[in-house]
């Protein structure tokens, strides 16, 4: 057993309160991406935590020392699949205010490449799940292979590979999308 | 890796912005979590004690004392943390400051944690 386990309740408090602190905005952002809107981002991330609460112990226990946001990312992308199969609903077909979000890049050039910016948004909701969300641990939460790999409960290797996969399917579509741009609002 | 596939992966990047929670969701999941720790305290509060001469239902305190010890004491942290800007913008100096803190502390633990 690691040295560094909680020994007492308030060691364990503290160490949740760590986590929380340190990854609420990762657990949002993951919510968000894959949802769509902030109203069911919000109720996910707080299943997430619930959950997390819950089981907390164990998970410390069982990590060996490993960080603990790939556990909160895979709590996080269950709940999701438990959503969308209780909901008997996909994913919205785009995010709700991508606009908003591009709108946060503030240098000339990014203002000028807003539209392939929402383009890619709009691509990423088209992707199949398991390539969707290698893409938003990637590239919104900053996660590395070994940590998309824990998430998704796969190897490395298959992780690199969907991560490779996901990328040239996803300039496929934007490409597509934008040689006919009327093709790519009617998918 | 090409260039081509490096710009894109840079767009990518910035498309995928990480999204900082609405203000409201952190109060709004602390509340949560302090009605689940309420919920399991006033379990076992409501719980008869002829009922726990049944083996069978022992289960059901045992968790509920598990969530409420550990959900509490993280709440007190929690919320006391919380409303540190608060108090440090209140307060006339350190000393202030520190006692506070105290107070908070001493406020939410009693609040969260009643019977304890």
């Amino acid at each position: 057993m690691p040295d560094d386990l909680p020994k007492t309740k308030s060691e364990l408090d503290a160490r949740f309160t760590e986590l929380y602190r340190a990854h609420l905005r990762d657990v949002y952002s993951y919510s968000y991406y894959r949802v769509g809107n902030h109203h069911d981002a919000e109720d996910l991330t707080e299943q997430t935590f619930l959950q997390a609460y819950r089981h907390f112990e164990r998970a410390l226990r069982e990590s060996n020392g490993r960080p603990l946001r790939p556990w909160l990312i895979r709590i996080a992308h269950n709940l999701a699949a438990n959503f969308y199969r209780d909901r008997s609903r996909k994913p919205e077909s785009a995010i709700e205010d991508a606009d908003t979000i591009s709108t946060t890049h503030t240098t000339e050039s990014l203002v000028e490449g807003r539209e392939e910016l929402k383009s890619i948004l709009d691509g990423v909701q088209q992707l199949p799940d398991d390539r969707r969300e290698a893409l938003i641990m990637r590239f919104a939460l900053g996660m590395d292979n070994r940590e998309i790999a824990r998430a998704l409960g796969r190897t490395d290797g298959a992780t690199k590979v969907l991560l490779h996969r996901a990328v040239r399917q996803l300039e496929g579509i934007v490409a597509e999308t934008a040689a006919d741009p009327v093709a790519g609002e009617s998918s | 890796m090409s260039s081509g596939t490096t710009d894109f992966e840079a767009l990518l990047r910035e498309a995928l912005t990480p999204v900082d929670p609405p203000a409201d969701l952190v109060a709004r999941l602390e509340l949560t979590l302090v009605n689940l720790t309420e919920l399991a305290q006033e379990e076992l509060d409501a719980w008869e004690l002829s009922a726990m001469r049944d083996p069978r239902n022992w289960v059901r305190p045992a968790a509920a004392a598990v969530v409420g010890v550990t959900a509490g004491t993280a709440l007190v942290a929690l919320r006391v943390r919380s409303r540190h800007r608060v108090r440090k913008q209140q307060s006339s100096g350190l000393m202030d400051l520190a006692e506070r803190t105290m107070h908070d502390v001493a406020d939410e633990a009693r609040r969260i944690l009643p019977h304890r």
